[in-house]
């Protein structure tokens, strides 16, 4: 007989899951559109101009990239807006009247997250087959670093959602930090063409070591050490968990 | 079943951020089985009172025990006993009614298969099976607070906290929702409903505390406190028109209402048989006699004024 722990979870991770289908054409395909154009745009017109990088095309060697922004934005938005509706509404209230302890709510909000994140990353790798042929160079290497990413993100998205008090609040953070640190996380180039100044400056944007990890393991190529990738993901991920759960612990945005 | 109370609360204060003190040191004791009514004015805790032994609200100081389980040494055991029904609708609205009670009793940890002919009992108890595939967002308000009493209902939680279930709800609506009640009472569930109509605690419930300023100001039997009433209310529907004239001097507190009604007040140990004497002695014959309204608002607002 299954707990009543994991029997809870799971039926957090149901509800989460159904609603993800249900409101496709909101979850799945506007990411989706978004990164078609990105191929044809960058990988399709301009890259066609741009030198290889590192043995490989310009469009190979921003798939992952662009697969691993669409992580990153899927996992946060899953978690700040399910959470923040959550609240606003009080459907939050049925959770926390229930038995299960904090650490199962948390996880069932961040496997939603994350199961959005994979389901439109596969879709949008997918789509980039239209465009280029993907190599693969290791796969436990893309899944930890896919996992890591996503399990990062949604925690970071329900911090936002816990603190937000308005929708405005749920969106800056998206629009204003994350945005900027994605363009700028070694998406569309080598680190090793800029100037060293920003060379350097790049090294202290986390979401660089996420993209060349997630590369690494298409690619086999990266800007940065892989373990430092690792240690990165592992270590934020380890960091924001522990903010949640004391978030959580004192009630702060979710109890008066 | 342990003999515990099914809620134990000793010097419950809480102070929210603001500084506002909601509880001001409260102590219950509510026996299991029990229907128990939390009476107070808007603002006097109720809600506070109720949030805290659910966990929707953090509380300041003092101890909140269900069925001898404490919320701070086995907070999730002290949950799996209680089934709350709040005040506002805080179901998703978009969700499937079926969904939205399944899925509840999903999180106490019962599985699907069970938690669907839960949900299956409950809902038709209730009188919502038939509209278990359409979205909450389709009921009518009566509707809606129903389903929220489904919710709290699917996993038979051994004490039901019900935070004002009544307000907007229509008399017949009311009165079914109260024949419902008193079933699940006598079957076993201990009630604890904070209500403002206090029509809805002397009709359904049996003890009473009265709560004010985040104080326990009064606290018994419902019929304790009733003796506690030292004047009584009554209107009085005549055959013949009267007067205010023809009223006067009949040695009672009396006040005309209409030309047809007369409002008596009778202070302890005055009964109704004086008041006819009186009358009948004026040529004044009496029809009918009624209560003015609730006998415990009268308590009520006795105490609340003081």
């Amino acid at each position: 007989m299954r707990s009543p722990i994991l029997i809870g979870y799971w039926t957090m991770v149901r509800k989460d899951l159904v609603r993800l289908f249900r409101i496709w054409s909101q979850t799945f395909l506007p990411p989706v559109v978004t990164m078609s154009l990105y191929f044809v745009i960058f990988g399709g017109f301009i890259g066609s101009q741009v030198a290889e990088i590192s043995g490989f095309s310009y469009m190979q060697f921003i798939v992952p990239g662009l697969v691993m922004m669409t992580l990153i934005t899927s996992a946060y938005m899953q978690t700040v807006s399910t959470f923040y509706f959550a609240k606003w509404l009080h459907v939050i209230d049925e959770v926390l009247v229930s038995p299960m302890p904090d650490w199962v709510v948390i996880a069932g909000y961040v496997t939603g997250g994350i199961m959005r994140a994979f389901i439109v990353g596969i879709l949008v790798l997918i789509v980039s087959l239209l465009f280029t042929h993907i190599v693969i160079f290791n796969a436990f290497v893309i899944f930890a670093a896919a996992f890591l990413t996503s399990l990062l993100f949604s925690l970071a998205g329900l911090i936002n959602a816990i603190y937000a008090k308005s929708m405005d609040a749920i969106s800056i953070v998206p629009n204003f930090v994350l945005t900027p640190l994605t363009y700028l996380g070694g998406i569309f180039y080598s680190i090793d063409l800029l100037p060293p100044f920003f060379r350097t400056l790049s090294l202290f944007n986390p979401i660089l070591y996420m993209v060349n990890a997630f590369r690494y393991g298409f690619l086999g190529v990266s800007d940065v050490s892989l373990w430092v990738s690792f240690a990165v993901m592992g270590g934020l991920s380890i960091a924001l968990l522990i903010v949640v759960m004391i978030l959580f612990k004192r009630g702060v945005g979710l109890k008066t | 079943m342990n003999d515990a109370p099914a809620l134990k609360i000793v010097d419950l204060v809480k102070t929210y951020d603001k500084g506002t003190q909601a509880l001001k040191g409260v102590s219950l004791e509510i026996p299991q089985g029990e229907f128990f009514a939390l009476l107070g004015p808007n603002g006097a805790g109720k809600s506070t009172l109720i949030g805290i032994a659910s966990n929707l609200v953090v509380k300041t100081s003092g101890t909140v025990e269900v069925c001898g389980v404490s919320i701070d040494v086995d907070a999730p055991k002290a949950k799996g006993f209680i089934g709350i029904v709040p005040q506002e609708f805080n179901f998703d609205i978009f969700a499937k009614v079926i969904d939205i009670v399944t899925n509840q009793a999903g999180y106490y940890g019962i599985p699907y298969g069970e938690a669907k002919e839960y949900a299956e009992e409950v809902l038709k108890e209730l009188g919502l099976w038939e509209k278990r595939n359409e979205k909450a967002q389709a009921l009518s308000g009566g509707m809606k607070r129903r389903l929220m009493i489904a919710r709290a209902l699917v996993h038979k939680p051994k004490v039901l906290l019900l935070d004002e279930p009544t307000a907007g709800v229509d008399v017949e609506l009311r009165r079914g929702m109260w024949e419902f009640l008193k079933k699940l009472n006598e079957s076993g569930t201990t009630i604890l409903l904070t209500t403002h109509y206090l029509e809805e605690a002397e009709h359904l419930c049996r003890q009473v505390a009265i709560i004010n300023g985040g104080n326990i100001i009064e606290q018994g039997s419902v019929k304790s406190l009733l003796g506690k009433l030292n004047v009584t209310t009554l209107l009085l529907d005549t055959v013949e028109p009267v007067t205010a004239d023809s009223i006067e001097g009949i040695g009672f507190k009396a006040e005309y209402k209409d030309e047809n009604t007369i409002q008596v007040m009778l202070d302890k140990g005055e009964t109704v048989n004086h008041v006819l004497d009186a009358l009948s002695k004026k040529h004044i014959t009496v029809a009918n006699v009624r209560n003015s309204g609730s006998r415990l608002e009268e308590v009520f607002i006795n105490l609340i004024s003081k």
